[in-house]
């Protein structure tokens, strides 16, 4: 999940020029600014902020008198930091959930920008999370297939779909579907409307027509993420046509610098309140502004880790876990079990991109992961007392599981090899004491993984070590 | 209505912005100095015409002000110009490599790829009711399976197009319908095969292996066959677009960029940045939402339409095409 990663290395890249000085001269500053001002534009960041930015951070960097300060680079990027979280919005900001239901919620934006995955993916995640009764309305009856897709959608989550197909007016559809829900009961609803350019003044009008008359209470702007210079007018224009409320940002999942996330918020002065971050039905995230510019900043994104392994870490199996870990009779079935509790959490690349310091070392590191699926192949292959004890794996047990698995038996000695080596290091860290339970402060911070969160760096890189040893790197 | 009046028209947004702007810079009587050169760049930046695009289209002028000694911003301007159609052109033969060829006594396959939401299957429909349109035999394949709905959609083109779709259901092997699609073209004599894929980010790893099986598939399956592969870019994209091209380009043999949408942003400058960094030929474009809304894509007439100024379009037309 490399999102805004170019633009976090070429401002560590510059910074770490300043960290490495003394003093700051005012042209090592301007110097600076200079790289500041080509990362972000590189970022698709819209000139006009891009210039407003750095002009911002300047003048902070000369007042704050840092020019004599010991640490001026670390408080250039200080400033940098608060100046990010500061354009990205102070906080998180939520959908204005109305006392008297239903919330009308309309999805604007471009062709092919992601509205109607968004909506679906909004009412999924307030189904979920808020215990929401959810309404889907069919409102684009220009693309084709699109109601449909609506349909498969609400199908895959359990949500009703509201439709009158393609014949009828999307202002007619989506007052019905009000009705529909208030006949229902249903106390959020989510208009899909069709992707539109911002300039097509008919199709500009029949939002506004949608938003006479349901009077929704958020309308929400669907923004992709790789959007180049053009965010800006966009995002200025349909704010000017429809005063949105808040901006969904899509496809955050890519390799994007994302930068026009920045500018749209910038000139709308509305703040993005989710974020889309994979294919599946229930990567929409909420959008947390200082977890943001962290990130950006290569700072690591620790309580996005920490949220996610408390929501699918099962506890008991953490403290065996644990337990086994220290007492070193963790077993290839253990191995196994974890491997299975990573991939809830989302891909392993996701995950280690979030841990801080080693982002960077780990997008170039690409893991396949359908090498874990090999991996657990080979162990799945095995029988339950081979994975109790793998010293029992003679030439010709390995070759059975070798033919079972469909690998080479190379491959399965190096996996037994990197096992052993896995062993060892556990043995390692639980010996130093980085799993003792009182190291760990967190108390959401369950098992094994949960160190990855935790605020000791200095088991970063074993950490990193450790997965590509696992993965045969 | 001609092809040069509406690509004119699709393209008002993008020229009106760009040229009002470059107007700006170029204004009368402007004085040549560092003021104009970063209001240059600024412009071309807005443009998304990219970074480093911008910095070298700067770079150059300032080489030519200095061997041509030039004062005026008129001159400057014709030279922008020409360096721009340069860029877009290619090279010397880069018109021909822009031509989309179909090879004649033989199967073409077209493998349509890009991110999501760039606007392959609207691409795909429009493609295929204009080669029907023409009197080719085609045949549609398709094999984005994942998408809620995207097997339904590219059914409805083939219907408006008048052109049969080979399908599975949703969630089937993608491999397995190209499979299929490929004996059925044979078996029906179809002379183009357009295959519908899955919107992918460029950086899942093994969404990309996927489409390199796909791609596997066809040359296993097709041998004899005249394969495109073609990347479908939305113009609204930003330096993004450097990362798809070069990373689908590692997995499949891309042929050339269609660039959809580009009749809604102000950046058909997303064109020359594509031509210079990428080195891949742009093979049309889509300029609106109608089923005839795509076209070839002819460099001269592109940066004519670019340029062209309200009055001036017909003859600059005509000056371009000589060339």
């Amino acid at each position: 999940m490399a999102v805004f990663s170019s633009l976090a290395d070429k401002l560590q890249e510059t910074f770490k020029k300043l960290t490495g000085k003394g003093k700051l001269t005012e042209s090592d500053i301007n110097e600076a600014m200079r790289t500041v001002r080509m990362a972000l534009l590189e970022a698709d960041v819209s000139y006009k902020v891009v210039k407003d930015f750095v002009a911002t951070v300047k003048e902070r960097a000369l007042g704050a008198d840092i020019l004599g300060s010991l640490t001026p680079g670390q408080q250039v990027i200080k400033i940098v930091q608060e100046e990010l979280t500061a354009l990205m919005g102070s906080e998180q900001a939520r959908i204005n959930m109305q006392t008297k239901p239903p919330t009308i919620v309309m999805m604007a934006g471009l062709q092919g920008s992601g509205k109607t995955t968004s909506a679906a993916k909004l009412a999924q995640l307030f189904k979920k999370q808020h215990h929401k009764r959810p309404l889907l309305v069919a409102g684009d009856i220009y693309r084709p297939a699109a109601i449909k897709q609506l349909e498969v959608l609400g199908e895959q989550t359990g949500i009703p779909v509201f439709s009158l197909g393609d014949k009828v007016s999307p202002v007619e559809i989506a007052r019905q579907g009000v009705e529909h829900a208030m006949a229902n009961g249903n106390d959020l609803v989510l208009i899909d409307t069709a992707g539109r350019l911002h300039i097509d003044e008919a199709l500009m009008q029949e939002l506004k027509d949608i938003k006479a008359t349901v009077e929704p209470h958020e309308i929400l702007l669907v923004v992709d993420a790789m959007a180049g210079q053009d965010a800006v007018k966009v995002a200025e224009t349909f704010n000017a046509e429809l005063e949105i409320d808040g901006l969904v940002l899509t496809k955050m999942d890519g390799d994007t610098r994302g930068g026009a996330a920045l500018s749209a918020k910038a000139v709308t002065g509305k703040p993005i309140k989710f974020v889309g971050m994979g294919e599946k039905l229930d990567a929409m995230e909420p959008f947390y502004p200082d977890r943001m510019a962290s990130r950006i900043l290569g700072m690591g994104d620790v309580l996005t880790l920490i949220e996610k392994v408390q929501a699918e870490v099962d506890d008991q199996k953490a403290k065996e876990l644990e337990d086994k870990m220290r007492t070193s009779t963790f077993t290839l079935d253990d191995f196994l079990d974890q491997m299975a509790q990573l991939r809830k959490m989302g891909g392993m690349k996701d995950m280690l991109a979030m841990i801080p310091g080693i982002g960077k070392q780990i997008r170039d590191l690409e893991i396949d992961e359908r090498e874990i699926g090999k991996v657990e192949a080979i162990v799945l292959s095995m029988t339950p007392a081979e994975r109790q004890n793998p010293s029992i794996l003679n030439a010709s047990r390995k070759q059975r599981v070798a033919r079972g698995s469909g690998v080479q038996v190379q491959q399965v000695n190096r996996l037994l090899k990197q096992f052993e080596d896995t062993k060892k290091m556990m043995k390692k860290l639980t010996d130093s004491g980085m799993l003792k339970p009182e190291r760990i402060h967190k108390p959401r911070n369950k098992k094994g993984k949960g160190k990855k969160g935790g605020k000791s760096g200095g088991n970063r890189n074993s950490m990193g070590s450790m997965f590509s040893k696992l993965l045969g790197r | 209505m001609g092809f040069f009046e509406k690509l004119k028209q699709g393209l008002t947004k993008t020229r009106d912005d760009f040229n009002n702007k470059l107007s700006q810079v170029f204004s009368l009587g402007r004085k040549i100095d560092e003021e104009f050169y970063e209001d240059l760049e600024e412009t071309l930046i807005q443009a998304d015409v990219g970074v480093q695009t911008a910095v070298e289209l700067t770079e150059r002028l300032r080489e030519i002000e200095k061997k041509e000694h030039i004062r005026e911003a008129e001159p400057l301007r014709q030279a922008l110009q020409t360096e721009i159609v340069k860029i877009i052109k290619g090279s010397v033969d880069g018109e021909n490599k822009n031509r989309f060829l179909l090879k004649g006594g033989r199967l073409n396959i077209i493998l349509v790829v890009g991110v999501n939401g760039a606007g392959k299957t609207t691409t795909i429909g429009k493609m295929a009711a204009y080669y029907h349109s023409i009197g080719h035999k085609v045949l549609l394949a398709a094999a984005d399976t994942f998408r809620a709905a995207a097997i339904e959609q590219l059914c409805m083109w083939g219907e408006r197009a008048g052109v049969d779709v080979i399908r599975q259901s949703s969630g089937s092997d993608p491999g397995a319908v190209v499979f299929d699609a490929c004996q059925a073209a044979a078996s029906r004599g179809s002379n183009i095969l357009i295959v519908d894929t899955a919107g992918r980010l460029q950086n899942k790893t093994n969404l990309m292996e996927e489409l390199r099986k796909i791609n596997r598939i066809i040359e296993r399956e097709a041998p004899q066959a005249n394969v495109e592969v073609l990347l479908v870019l939305d113009a609204g994209t930003g330096q993004n677009a450097i990362s798809q091209a070069k990373l689908f380009g590692e997995v499949v043999p891309l042929s050339g960029i269609i660039l959809t949408k580009l009749d809604g942003t102000a950046k058909g400058g997303v064109v020359i940045g594509i031509a210079n960094e990428l080195n891949l030929p742009v093979k049309m474009i889509g300029v609106g939402e109608g089923i005839d809304d795509l076209r070839e894509f002819v460099a001269a007439d592109f940066a004519a339409a670019l340029f062209a100024g309200d009055n001036e379009e017909a003859s600059n037309y005509e000056v371009v095409r000589e060339d």
